[in-house]
């Protein structure tokens, strides 16, 4: 599962290459034009780091996070096989994390600062975990729909510039694709059940559906820094793109179901092609994502509650000698 | 705090929100390369690092990052600090490399020398045949699919 990199709002910074050698910037862009990947160990503008360090981070705390919702359903999942597969999906979710933050380490920032930056409320994760899976039909709609909205931005992603991301992001998408397959399955079995069942999923589409079009974050704004970002492929689509593509392959996925999307808008413009919606409250979104969602608090709880169990584990084992590496690759 | 998940509410989780650290530095242990052999015979392939406190436990950890998913015969892992890598920004020190053709199969062709060699003193092509046959065959889908 993944949240979405914004643009930094904060960063004054004029422009994203100032005082960077333009020698060495050239051939950066360059290498980046011919479609090669960058490496830990090779120049790269501060900028170029400090943004993947804080995207790759926000990914990985989401599938961290991510894995809360739904992993709180394991103890109550109707049924062996979906407990076993619940688990299996719990247990990816956690094992993109470790991948993720992997990656992010090798331009430079620790484990340990990442993991206490999430804590301490520092850095964001996607905004769709703020919100409780109130039923099991919930948990259904997450697997298949924010999964959905996952994968089209991971695949796209994942043609990006960075090396270590990429190669993290092309094993969690053949994962996701599990995700999704059990997710719908999920949603089609409630769908075509008895009528509590289908009212059951259609109030959990109804919850979620706000937070779904809030996933792939709000309209950027055409700015010079979305400009060079994409430039260097490590924004790879606008957010509104990564929407279009969600709402084309999926609204009629569950439109086939016959159930109602809570947007008497939504509809395709047959003449422009494009999906037309309500906008979705971006108060709402950036409220929830400061802070102020219905389970914010527990999530990091639930978290430092985690570290604060394991810390006798980590301590015990720990050696005197041991040493720091950035890792390679 | 009363959460919707009656697991969450069994926890006693810590309320003390005093913004301070969880993690020291390196509870996480240890950074240790991954190289996964998916059978037999194969090259053990770099796939990712695990943290450890041991080179065992990093296996294991290894084993579940990423022998759990795919077909798995064998896994190594070494410590991050062990492993010395040539800088890319020396990329350049390859270069001669791929301009070396004189030791590649594929700069050898001497066909032509021959075959001028062989009609200037009348010396039958032994292939001759075969290469005739061949080319017809290649042509027959073409003819037949004109045909019809």
């Amino acid at each position: 599962m993944y949240g979405n990199a914004q643009i930094d709002s904060k960063d004054k910074a004029k422009s994203l290459t100032d005082g960077e050698d333009p020698i060495k910037l050239a051939e950066f862009e360059a290498r980046i034009t011919r479609g090669e990947k960058i490496e830990p160990k090779d120049w790269m503008p501060a900028a170029y780091r400090k943004q993947l360090i804080r995207m790759i981070e926000q990914h990985a705390h989401s599938e961290i996070i991510g894995a809360l919702p739904e992993g709180t359903w394991i103890t109550r999942a109707p049924g062996f096989r979906r407990k076993l597969a619940l688990m299996a999906k719990v247990q990816d979710e956690v094992g993109h994390a470790q991948l993720l933050y992997s990656a992010a380490e090798t331009l430079g920032k620790t484990r340990e600062d990442m993991i206490n930056d999430l804590i301490n409320g520092k850095s964001k994760y996607s905004n769709v975990f703020n919100y409780p899976a109130m039923t099991w039909a919930d948990t259904a709609i997450i697997a298949w729909l924010i999964d959905a909205g996952a994968i089209i931005n991971q695949v796209t992603n994942s043609k990006g510039s960075y090396g270590p991301y990429c190669r993290a992001l092309e094993r969690i998408c053949s994962e996701e694709s599990f995700h999704l397959k059990y997710g719908h399955d999920n949603v089609v079995f409630l769908a075509t059940g008895t009528a509590q069942q289908r009212e059951m999923v259609q109030d959990a589409l109804n919850r979620w559906w706000i937070p779904i079009m809030h996933f792939h974050g709000p309209p950027d704004k055409v700015s010079q820094h979305t400009e060079v970002l994409m430039k260097w492929k490590v924004k790879m689509a606008t957010n509104d793109d990564m929407r279009y593509r969600f709402l084309d392959e999926y609204v009629p996925k569950i439109w086939d179901l016959g159930l109602t999307i809570p947007d008497p808008n939504l509809k395709k413009n047959e003449t422009t092609g494009v999906w037309e919606y309500t906008e979705p409250d971006w108060e709402e979104f950036k409220r929830v994502i400061n802070g102020d969602g219905p389970c914010n608090k527990e999530r990091l709880q639930v978290r430092r509650w985690a570290e604060e169990k394991g810390a006798w584990v980590r301590r015990a084992l720990l050696k005197a000698e041991s040493k720091y590496t950035i890792p390679l690759a | 705090m009363s959460s919707i998940d009656p697991r969450i509410n069994r926890l006693d989780l810590p309320t003390n929100e005093d913004g301070k650290n969880v993690l020291d530095e390196l509870e996480q242990w240890e950074t240790y390369e991954v190289f996964h052999q998916k059978k037999r015979g194969d090259q053990h392939v770099h796939v990712g690092i695990v943290h450890s406190a041991n080179p065992e436990l990093a296996l294991i950890m290894a084993k579940e990052t990423f022998g759990r998913r795919r077909q798995t015969a064998n896994l190594w892992v070494v410590k991050s600090s062990a492993v010395t890598a040539s800088d890319y920004e020396d990329q350049d020190i390859f270069e001669t490399t791929p301009e070396k053709t004189y030791r590649e199969a594929s700069d050898y062709y001497c066909m032509d020398r021959i075959r001028k060699y062989q009609q200037e003193h009348g010396i039958k092509d032994r292939k001759e045949d075969r290469r005739k046959k061949k080319d017809l065959d290649n042509k027959e889908p073409v003819k037949k699919e004109t045909a019809e």
